[in-house]
């Protein structure tokens, strides 16, 4: 069974040893805009650590990984110039633990997670909403202004954008999630 | 200027770590999987840059690589270390090599080395399987061959029997394996031999062997090279040992030359520690000190002699060995049962594999293995 996960390119590698599918992947994602997230299938198990390290060394996401009858479906996501830089402009933030507690509380607001489809295949807070930072802007009609928005990314930075964004556009009540699911240790779902 | 790149195959790097050659190791693998095992030697630099690091040119490592010594590139199955030591080997450096077939075919590897010669001609071999550190043995005389704890690689005890015009007549594991896939049973059908298991690691085995037991002797060839089976409980519940010749005491996993095996592998540890102690501060005790003791394992580079050979006299153990000189049963017992290294890969899957209850192809059974064997209770 093969999942949906929706990606911006697809590099096969399959049947390639090392060090190919770490040279292809780094060739591929030079040639991508930042944010996007490419699929590379490999058959070498060892692109396995290879790419996981090697994405850990040059700062770009390594989201997840998928096997399906023996081939590697790597999922990494090219970083953003802005995630290096860690200025938070949106005044209004929530701590990981305090929106936990607000969540296990039942209180009443809407989680939008602005990350890839990809990354929140793979992972994020149950009940929340994928909308990702470069669609925001399309979507806003679907968004009340009278509601309550928490907005997560992985580290803070994508949300950060998205709250200045609904901030500009009239929604009072938005908070960013600080630093978000890199550290997330509430409840957690995934695609099957 | 030379741009050419030389293979070093395991075989010559055996031979250079054996002679303490100076060697120059750059290790392209990441960084985890270069932490958890890598080549060692007593002169042997080792650098770790993983190729991936190198990708866009190796100007970065040049300085740190010495000039005028041999130098070898070492990745997981040859392809990075090719790629990394033409780049060097273009960049001006001479004297590059890459290690032929990776930690692969390293960890597959074994040296014969002759341990000594037993009466009537008869000869005894090990088989230093450095890259792992495991070690297999074979008896010689008259014509006949015995092995015990037989590694995978059985083509190699094959050939190396039939160049010794032997034919194999007994294979003996001297206890359940956990840390590699033993090729006894494999080897004994193949050439009609018999396998021999300690009958109380095999209760959940699914195939036929005869049981090795105290008092039962294995003769070998016309010249009556007796092998004595001593029951010595510790490191499995059926471990035992074997007396060859008058001459050597094959340890398996109980007593290593710098280390004792270790009681955790099968999930018994608190259970085992009395047995263990018993068979090395009574059982070995009573035996003759002059004894040479050929483990089943080696885990320090230290433990491999000048000449190659994994070896010690018993009395030399016991005052020298850590883990036969703790004179209370309590340091005893948290030596051997609390902080003890990480288990070796796959271990349950390879005790399965080692019953007969799973059957991995080969490329499943070496990646099982892959890694150090970690057996002794001093392998941090």
């Amino acid at each position: 069974m093969t999942s949906m996960i929706q990606t911006n390119q697809t590099l096969n590698c399959e049947g390639l040893a090392c060090p190919m599918p770490v040279v292809k992947t780094k060739k591929t994602i030079a040639e991508m805009n930042a944010g996007e997230v490419l699929e590379v299938r490999a058959t070498d198990k060892g692109s396995v650590a290879d790419l996981q390290s090697w994405a850990g060394r040059t700062g770009h996401q390594y989201i997840g990984l998928k096997e399906e009858g023996g081939i590697f479906r790597h999922f990494l996501r090219k970083s953003l110039e802005i995630e290096t830089k860690l200025e938070t402009t949106h005044p209004r933030v929530i701590s990981n633990e305090d929106l936990n507690r607000k969540l296990t509380a039942g209180e009443n607001s809407i989680l939008l997670d602005v990350r890839e489809p990809a990354e929140y295949s793979f992972k994020r807070i149950p009940g929340a909403i994928s909308i990702p930072m470069g669609e925001l802007e399309q979507k806003l009609d679907s968004l009340s202004k009278d509601e309550e928005y928490f907005v997560v990314c992985r580290s803070g930075n994508r949300s950060d954008f998205a709250c200045q964004l609904l901030s500009e556009r009239g929604y009072s009540k938005v908070t960013n999630v600080i630093p978000g699911m890199s550290a997330w240790e509430g409840p957690t779902e995934h695609d099957e | 200027m030379a741009t050419t790149i030389k293979a070093m195959t395991p075989q010559e790097l055996t031979k250079k770590i054996i002679a303490q050659e100076e060697l120059f190791i750059l290790d392209v693998r990441n960084e985890s999987e270069f932490m958890n095992w890598k080549i060692e030697g007593v002169k042997i630099n080792l650098l770790n840059i993983p190729y991936f690091d190198l990708l866009d040119g190796v100007d970065d490592a040049l300085d740190k690589i010495p000039d005028g010594k041999n130098i070898l590139v070492v990745c997981a199955k040859e392809g990075s270390s090719i790629f990394i030591a033409e780049q060097l080997a273009e960049a001006g450096k001479s004297n590059i090599h890459y290690l032929e077939g990776g930690m692969k075919a390293w960890s597959d590897y074994m040296e014969p080395v002759k341990i000594g010669d037993l009466k009537d001609g008869g000869e005894l071999y090990q088989f230093v399987r450095i890259g792992k550190g495991c070690l297999s043995y074979m008896v010689l005389s008259g014509g006949e061959a015995v092995m015990i704890d037989t590694l995978r690689m059985i083509d190699v005890f094959e050939q190396f029997a039939s160049d010794k015009g032997a034919k194999i007549k007994h294979t003996l594991d001297t206890h359940l394996h956990a840390d590699h896939i033993s090729g006894g049973r494999l080897l004994a059908e193949k050439t009609g031999a018999t396998y021999w298991l300690p009958p109380r690691d095999a209760t959940e085995v699914i195939f036929d062997f005869e049981p090795l037991e105290e008092g039962k002797e294995i003769k070998v060839g016309h010249s009556n090279i007796r092998i004595q089976p001593i029951y010595s409980p510790g490191h499995t519940i059926g471990s035992t040992s074997l007396i060859i010749d008058e001459q050597y005491l094959l340890s398996g996993d109980i007593l290593f030359v710098e280390s004792i095996g270790r009681p955790d592998l099968a999930g018994k540890a608190e259970d085992w520690v009395a047995d263990l102690r018993s068979t090395l501060y009574k059982t070995y005790k009573g035996l003759s000190d002059d004894l040479m003791v050929l483990p089943a394992h080696f885990g320090k580079i230290s433990e491999l002699g000048r000449d190659g050979k994994v070896a010690a006299r018993l009395g030399d153990l016991y005052k020298n060995n850590p883990g036969l000189n703790m004179q209370s049963n309590d340091d005893f017992r948290s030596a051997v049962t609390e902080n003890l290294p990480p288990q070796p890969n796959a271990y349950q899957e390879i005790r399965q594999t080692n019953m007969g209850r799973m059957t991995p192809n080969e490329e499943e059974q070496r990646e099982m293995e892959w890694g150090p064997n970690r057996c002794a209770v001093h392998d941090k």
